[in-house]
């Protein structure tokens, strides 16, 4: 839809992403164990991040359901892993996420986006109950146990994951629906009277974004061997993404990204020592970010950088 | 057949009504002006053609075809376009992608992105906002906003627009640069119907025109007519009279 | 016989206890427009400052109640004047500003979590009050005090904004802030007043809850959730509803909690889910 550029910066930049492609495609078969995990990490967290701005990032409508999503994933990988094939679990995941983004979709998008907000909000809570009183009922037991899957398998299977995230979200981003949904965020009255059938364009892309959470879902329970609602269902799957994508920005690809590996990386070394005050300190980061920062860090390095270069004042 | 038709439309808020059993229509290639004081319900009945807003009661067909449950999404696509007294761009987008929105899906059916941003191209240049294009369309002047919107609602080769105060804010050269686009409009086929306050240009422009006064009807037909009506010119009494006129 | 009694009477209190929550709730979004997701937290903080208070100076819940309503009242009108004003000012619609400072609320629900955590620890705790049954007919004392606190606070409440002029203003704004401020309301005062009363009145349901259930510091969360329920189901905005919503919510609650404990959550969900199929609006909604 775009006519492409050739300038010297754009090539720049693909030679370095096709360096880090190739290095993180090799990395299993360089080293092993602790840079594996930690990448793994990265990328589990890039994932999540991507996958939450290819909705809440053009719409405005600020989806907390992530971690719904991610622990279904958990349980399908926990109930379907060993029988099913580990490719075949993390398909499953991205299709059971689908349905239910639909039918949460189709219940809260026609409606004002703060009630699709307070349900997305509340629907984690929920299903971890819902889930709670299920497995009392058919198991018994209060979780499960997972067939696991060795650390190159699941670094592999992320590393597909984020890749095929990635260029979702990219051809989203280029392609008539992302247009639409770009619309129906700038003004979403006049996106409806410019034919756009809105609530169809935001059920589907939330979704779409819904897909990529289960999968990483799934391909993180199979690093445990136990899961419970608790570990599967947790607030702060909801609220990690949000953190990342406000502090790296959501107006660009990687933006996400570099806001998902700064924290992961932060979060990694504090965990271990202080784990109540690194989530204190987020959500503090959260909160200046949004003061501060709303175009995120790439938004404010630009600001700097037009300054800087004295060039035409950005746009508002 | 008129080309749209209204029959007792109705729209109450709580205890006010806005709008009140209004029967309007307009044939094809017709401009009509629907003036009226401040609040006399005018952009309220766009609202219900558009389907901005439901009607209460009351009957609105467009080409024979009942439309008055319709969602706006599909108005637009059966060939009733419309702009709005607030712009509404979208302002973080470059103006060609803005009317590529309308062409895109403004007909319901599926259109190639170079087909689109033809379209988009030729609308602009309509409103000779070509040059523009690349630019941010919360960049440009308000004026140049207004057109952006028209060129967005002309991009799906609407049958009917419905232009809802397109000069206000003008100087009186650009009122009439926008009184001759509204008639090239019609010369491509277009049917209008316009809300205007500036006297002068929607007296010399439309074809007929319907006066609203307090949600209610109150007189109908040509511009020489209605400028002679006893009622209308009761309620225009104490108006400020407009630079223009 | 007993068990219908018994039913009514804590089904009455847990109901004016989420109509507590949720009226703070409603205050802080229908008028001051803030989603505030981390209104839980602060219930959470108001049950630990009477656990606290009780624990290392005794002193009497009933006191320290207006002390969690004060602290966090004043926490609340700070956190508007500040924080809040802040983004509304830089806002360029009232869209965004509800986006951002729901995302900061969210941030806030994690500040305030862990500084709880790290002050009073992850264990459950109880407060041991009024512990004895009134012998007659047999009902938890504390369960009867907590029910008339409740009432006491809903009619002084419902006086406050029907008949005081700080009342009116608050109405006026959550109708119409434009028209308030040009008829002389000083809008931020207004809403940095209205944030903090509804953040106090979670404060205050707090310290009641404590003094009638265990508390831990990771309550909050499903508090929030029964809030966001309640102010659906009474009528976005509607503080009335608010009130009529929770009323029903907690019966409906104890009910089911009757029957089977596990399914409370549950039935939360189903009523959650079926109001915004067949009534988002709500019982009082425009």
């Amino acid at each position: 839809m775009k006519t492409t550029t050739f300038s010297k910066t754009r090539i720049v930049s693909l030679a370095v992403l096709a360096v880090i492609f190739v290095v993180l495609a090799l990395l299993p078969t360089i080293t092993e164990g602790y840079w594996i995990t930690r990448i793994s990490d990265y990328m589990r967290y890039a994932t999540l991040t991507v996958a939450w701005v290819i909705f809440s990032g053009p719409s405005g409508y600020m989806s907390l359901a992530t971690a719904a999503f991610y622990g279904l994933g958990f349980y399908i990988a926990a109930i379907a892993n060993g029988p099913v094939p580990f490719v075949g679990v993390i398909i499953i995941a991205g299709i059971a996420s689908f349905v239910v983004a639909l039918g949460i979709g189709a219940l809260t998008l026609r409606l004002r986006g703060v009630y699709f907000t307070m349900f997305t909000f509340a629907v984690v809570l929920l299903i971890n109950s819902a889930v709670l009183e299920v497995e009392r009922l058919v198991t018994g037991t209060r979780g499960r146990f997972v067939e696991t899957e060795t650390q190159a398998a699941a670094y592999y299977a992320m590393f597909a994951v984020v890749v095929i995230t990635l260029l979702s979200a990219y051809l989203i981003r280029r392609s008539r629906h992302g247009l639409a949904l770009q619309s129906i965020g700038e003004y979403e009255e006049a996106a409806a009277h410019s034919g756009i059938n809105v609530v169809r364009t935001k059920v589907l892309i939330f979704a779409t974004s819904s897909v990529f959470m289960a999968m990483a879902g799934a391909i993180i329970a199979t690093r445990r061997t136990y899961i419970d609602p608790g570990i599967a269902f947790n607030m702060t799957t909801s609220f990690l993404p949000v953190l990342m994508a406000m502090f790296g920005g959501m107006g660009s690809l990687f933006g996400p990204v570099i806001g998902a590996v700064v924290f992961t990386e932060l979060g990694d070394q504090l965990l271990t020592k202080f784990p109540d005050l690194y989530m204190l300190i987020f959500g503090l980061v959260l909160i200046l970010a949004i003061t501060f920062m709303p175009n995120g860090i790439l938004g404010l390095g630009q600001q700097i950088w037009r300054r800087m270069r004295g060039g035409r004042r950005a746009p508002a | 057949m008129h080309l749209l038709e209204g029959e007792g439309v109705t729209k109450h808020f709580g205890g006010l009504a806005a709008v009140s059993d209004v029967d309007f229509y307009v044939d094809k290639g017709e401009i009509l002006g629907l003036i009226g004081p401040n609040g006399a319900g005018k952009t309220t009945l766009f609202n219900l053609i558009s389907a901005a807003l439901k009607p209460t009661t009351g009957k609105i067909t467009f080409n024979g075809r009942d439309i008055t449950s319709l969602p706006a999404f599909k108005i637009r696509r059966l060939g009733i376009a419309r702009t709005f007294q607030t712009v509404k761009i979208f302002p973080h987008v470059p103006v060609l992608r803005n009317v590529m929105v309308g062409a895109l899906f403004g007909t319901g059916r599926r259109i190639s992105s170079r087909e689109a941003q033809k379209k988009a191209e030729e609308a602009l240049g309509f409103v000779d906002l070509l040059s523009l294009k690349d630019l941010l369309a919360g960049d440009l002047t308000l004026a140049n906003q207004k057109r952006l919107e028209v060129a967005r609602a002309l991009a799906s080769d609407p049958q009917l627009m419905l232009l809802d105060e397109l000069m206000a804010g003008l100087t009186a050269t650009e009122v009439t640069e926008a009184m001759g686009d509204v008639r090239r409009l019609r010369d491509r086929g277009v049917t209008v119907i316009m809300i205007e306050h500036v006297m002068q240009a929607i007296m010399n422009t439309s074809d007929r025109i319907v006066v609203l006064d307090y949600g209610k009807k109150i007189a109908e037909g040509t511009p020489a007519e209605v400028a002679a009506n006893e009622k209308v010119i009761e309620v225009y009494l104490g108006e400020e009279c407009d630079v223009a006129s | 016989m007993v068990v219908v009694r018994d039913i009514i009477i804590t089904g009455l209190l847990l109901g004016g206890i989420f109509a507590l929550v949720s009226v703070g709730f409603s205050l802080q979004y229908g008028v001051g427009r803030v989603l505030n997701v981390s209104h839980g937290e602060f219930i959470m903080v108001g049950s630990f400052i009477t656990f606290w208070l009780l624990g290392s100076a005794n002193i009497n819940p009933l006191v320290s109640m207006v002390v969690s309503g004060v602290f966090v009242f004043a926490i609340g009108w700070f956190l508007y004047a500040t924080l809040f004003r802040r983004l509304m000012d830089t806002s360029p619609s009232l869209e965004a500003f509800e986006g951002k400072s729901m995302l900061a609320a969210f941030g806030l629900l994690y500040v305030v979590q862990n500084l709880a955590r790290i002050i009073w620890g992850s264990q459950t705790q109880n407060v041991i009050f009024l512990n004895r049954t009134v012998t007659a007919a047999e009902i938890p004392l504390n369960r009867l005090v907590a029910l008339g606190v409740v009432v006491v606070i809903s009619v002084l409440f419902y006086l406050f904004l029907a008949r005081t002029r700080m009342g009116k203003a608050i109405r006026a704004s959550g109708q119409d802030p434009t028209t308030a401020g040009l008829m002389g309301v000083n809008i931020h005062g207004v809403l940095a007043i209205c944030f903090g009363l509804g953040l106090g009145m979670a404060g205050v349901a707090g310290s009641l809850i404590s003094t009638v259930y265990a508390i831990n510091t990771s309550m909050g969360l499903q508090y929030t959730v029964i809030a966001m329920i309640v102010v659906v189901l009474g009528g976005l905005g509607s503080v009335t509803g608010a009130m009529i919503g929770g009323l029903i919510l907690g019966v409906v609650s104890q009910l089911v909690t009757y029957f089977q404990p596990t399914m409370t959550f549950i039935a939360y969900y189903a009523i959650f889910i079926v109001l915004l199929l067949v009534r988002p609006k709500g019982i009082m909604g425009k």
